[in-house]
């Protein structure tokens, strides 16, 4: 390939997940060694493509596309100045929209991923920006709230609950100020779609909540982030402040005299400020304290005025919806799962990442096709889908669609997309008492199946793995779970049972005396 | 009930109890002129607090329900209901180790033992020497590439127990 033309655009991800693994250490090598040559490059810190096992991803633009070179570290800069940018290298990948990872995949609410700087204005108005605004300022409220309506937008949290009816409440509930919450406190593990549209492309999120502003009459926002997310808070707030700056947020947006005001606030730790109510208490300035329901948010939400709680990438997912309409939509997906979800592989997995199908995709295909098996190379054994509240599935359900209602039946959950996948080595009696175990950190109290349950499970199960009276300490165990199952408040216990149960059922010969040693050496023989 | 029986010559002062430093008290009456009178207040307040000083002394609490006509009783409430805020000052750098179960996938047990054989201490506590604070968390949100932590708030991803060493070591 011919050499380009400087200056040379090289972008290296600013996702934290990139900078985990080097991406400042890789950006900075790439500025110092053009300096050295004197090389004129345009260097842009762009989000993360969510092929995570090729960060730091460095991509090269050239008349063919855009050509990636990765994984990357420092010490490989050298190397790729050397044979010239844009050429053949070892860690050449080729153009990066031609693998076919990112070819496959239905990219609607992720369509920037990777492609633009995220805290750039500029960059968000070129690549489809702010469209989905532009037509809902021409629209009257109704006709927004029937569009996600009609599209079948279902909450992207984990509940599922379809998003227009809870705007259509919102809109018609009395209240001199109403508020659009955004739920950003991605607390389940195996998930991180949400810290990548905080991170990666901010604006989309600005957007859509500023779109669901127009559509209930809320003028305030707020974007509940948990402060496990530093770096999304950075680029949130830039964004958000470049907004204010264009008159895209404030009280007149692009001249419409509509307002519409967002703030960030962080969370503090508790995985609990997930479940909606409990983020209201956290961000009146209270303990996270669970509410009863009704009243419901919709009615009566935060400061008790009518409040729309969303999850981020149900709210990332209007513009999308307002820009190309609820029938474009609402043609991706199965049954009552419309749209796309941006499935996100993770654990054990040998090429972890973000993969953004139309519902009705199978674990098989998620975990094969994409995820390449795992990681050490092993079998998977099992695979947690849904966070920590989630269902262990193992290989007999992998053909399952994935659809909220093909799920449920089996008493697993989509949840918010997230699958960890575990090999071979997994002490699933170790699983399920660390289901317990989180379950007993993060409760928040107010209710006594999830306060006490969860720390007697952790006793039983103790007692059930040494081998002490096991008939009697399965049933007990069982009895527990179906009390927290029917019993608790909300979800946190009322769900800790699934993935303890799913191990008991489909792993059994894990709960039997000597489980623990067994897996050291099976463990052992990994190594 | 007459006041006169409890009435005091002179108020009692909360600086002359509190076992904060001037330096302190100047901090913390500074994040309460700029943040207590947001709606809902309570947590940008705190965070303010442990993000200037390291953490929410706990005399910081009777300053803050007095600027914020709230009791003791609820700042401490909310300070020690959630697992960011600390009340004892850390050590030189803190380390969030994830433990949830995306990391356990990849060998987040084995990085949990060796790290709390390395710096010979348990999750909450603070080396010996003040160098080190180790706490736990539950999903860093890097599930792609564990085992994940933050040291200063920095994030790290598939962290081995040799890669945790360097990483320290370059701090020490």
């Amino acid at each position: 390939m011919k050499p380009i033309a400087a200056p040379v655009t090289v972008y290296v991800p600013r996702d934290s997940a990139a900078i985990s693994l080097g991406a400042d250490e890789v950006a900075t090598a790439i500025a110092a060694e053009a300096a050295r040559r004197g090389i004129a490059i345009h260097l842009v810190r762009n989000s993360s493509r969510g092929l995570f096992w090729l960060e730091p991803l460095v991509e090269v633009a050239t008349d063919a596309g855009r050509i990636g070179y990765g994984p990357m570290q420092a010490e490989d800069v050298a190397s790729l100045f050397a044979a010239g940018l844009g050429q053949a290298h070892p860690l050449h990948l080729g153009v990066i929209d031609a693998l076919p990872y990112l070819k496959t995949q239905e990219r609607l609410t992720f369509a920037r991923a990777g492609i633009t700087d995220p805290v750039s204005l500029d960059d968000y108005l070129a690549h489809d920006g702010y469209r989905g605004l532009r037509n809902a300022l021409t629209m009257a409220p109704a006709e927004i709230v029937a569009a996600v309506t009609d599209a079948g937008l279902r909450g992207r949290g984990g509940a599922a609950f379809p998003a227009g009816i809870k705007w259509k409440t919102v809109s018609g509930a009395e209240g001199a100020q109403k508020y659009i919450v955004c739920n950003a406190d991605e607390g389940d593990s195996g998930t991180y779609a949400d810290r990548m549209v905080c991170e990666g492309d901010p604006f989309l999120l600005i957007e859509g909540m500023t779109i669901a502003g127009l559509a209930v009459g809320a003028t305030r926002g707020y974007i509940y982030l948990r402060c496990e997310y530093p770096y999304g808070e950075r680029a949130l707030n830039e964004a958000i402040a470049s907004a204010y700056a264009r008159d895209w947020l404030g009280a007149n947006i692009q001249g419409s005299g509509k307002r519409f005001d967002l703030e960030v606030r962080m969370g503090a730790g508790a995985y609990i400020c997930g479940e909606e109510t409990s983020l209201l208490e956290s961000l009146e300035g209270k303990r996270g304290m669970v509410r009863f329901k009704p009243p419901l948010p919709a009615i009566k939400g935060l400061f008790g005025c009518p409040t729309v709680i969303n999850n981020v990438i149900t709210l990332a997912s209007v513009p999308v919806i307002l820009d190309k309409g609820a029938e474009f939509y609402k043609h991706f997906g199965v049954g009552r799962s419309r749209g796309t979800l941006p499935v996100q592989l993770a654990g054990n997995v040998k090429f972890g990442g973000l993969v953004e199908k139309a519902f009705g995709v199978t674990l098989r295909d998620l975990l094969y096709t994409y995820g390449g098996g795992t990681l050490s190379g092993r079998p998977i054994r099992t695979v947690q889908v849904g966070g920590p509240l989630g269902a262990y599935i193992p290989e007999s359900q992998f053909d399952l669609p994935l659809d909220y209602e093909a799920y449920a039946k089996l008493n697993n959950m989509v949840g918010h997309g997230g699958i960890t996948v575990f090999d071979d080595t997994v002490d699933m009696a170790e699983q399920a008492r660390f289901s317990m175990e989180f379950c007993a950190t993060e409760s928040c109290g107010k209710c006594t199946p999830c306060r006490i349950g969860s720390t007697r499970g952790m006793e039983v199960i103790d007692r059930l793995v040494t081998g002490d009276q096991p008939v009697k300490q399965e049933a007990l165990l069982r009895d527990l779970c179906d009390t927290m199952l029917a019993g608790s408040l909300c979800a946190l216990g009322g769900m800790a049972p699934f993935p303890v149960l799913s191990a008991l059922n489909h792993f059994p010969e894990d709960f039997k005396k000597s489980s623990f040693p067994q897996a050291a050496t099976r463990a052992g023989t990994a190594a | 009930m007459s006041t006169s029986t409890f009435e005091r010559k002179a108020p009692i002062k909360l600086a002359e109890l509190s076992s904060l430093s001037a330096e302190q008290r100047a901090t913390i009456d500074a994040v309460l002129a700029r943040l207590k009178d947001l709606p809902g207040a309570l947590l940008p307040v705190l965070h303010g607090i442990q993000d200037a000083l390291g953490h929410v002394p706990k005399d910081a609490v009777p300053l803050v329900a007095k600027a914020m006509n709230l009791s003791r009783a609820e700042v401490h409430g909310v300070v020690s209901f959630y697992h960011w805020y600390r009340t004892e000052k850390p050590g030189e750098h803190v380390i969030h180790l994830c433990r949830a179960e995306a990391c356990q996938a990849v060998g987040g047990r084995a990085l949990e033992s060796h790290v709390k054989a390395r710096l010979g201490i348990d999750f909450h506590d603070t080396t010996a020497d003040g160098r080190y604070t180790l706490e736990p968390a539950y999903c860093l949100g890097n599930c792609a590439v564990g085992p994940s932590l933050l040291i200063d708030m920095q994030l790290k991803g598939r962290v081995t127990p040799e890669r945790f060493d360097r990483l320290t070591g370059v701090l020490a």
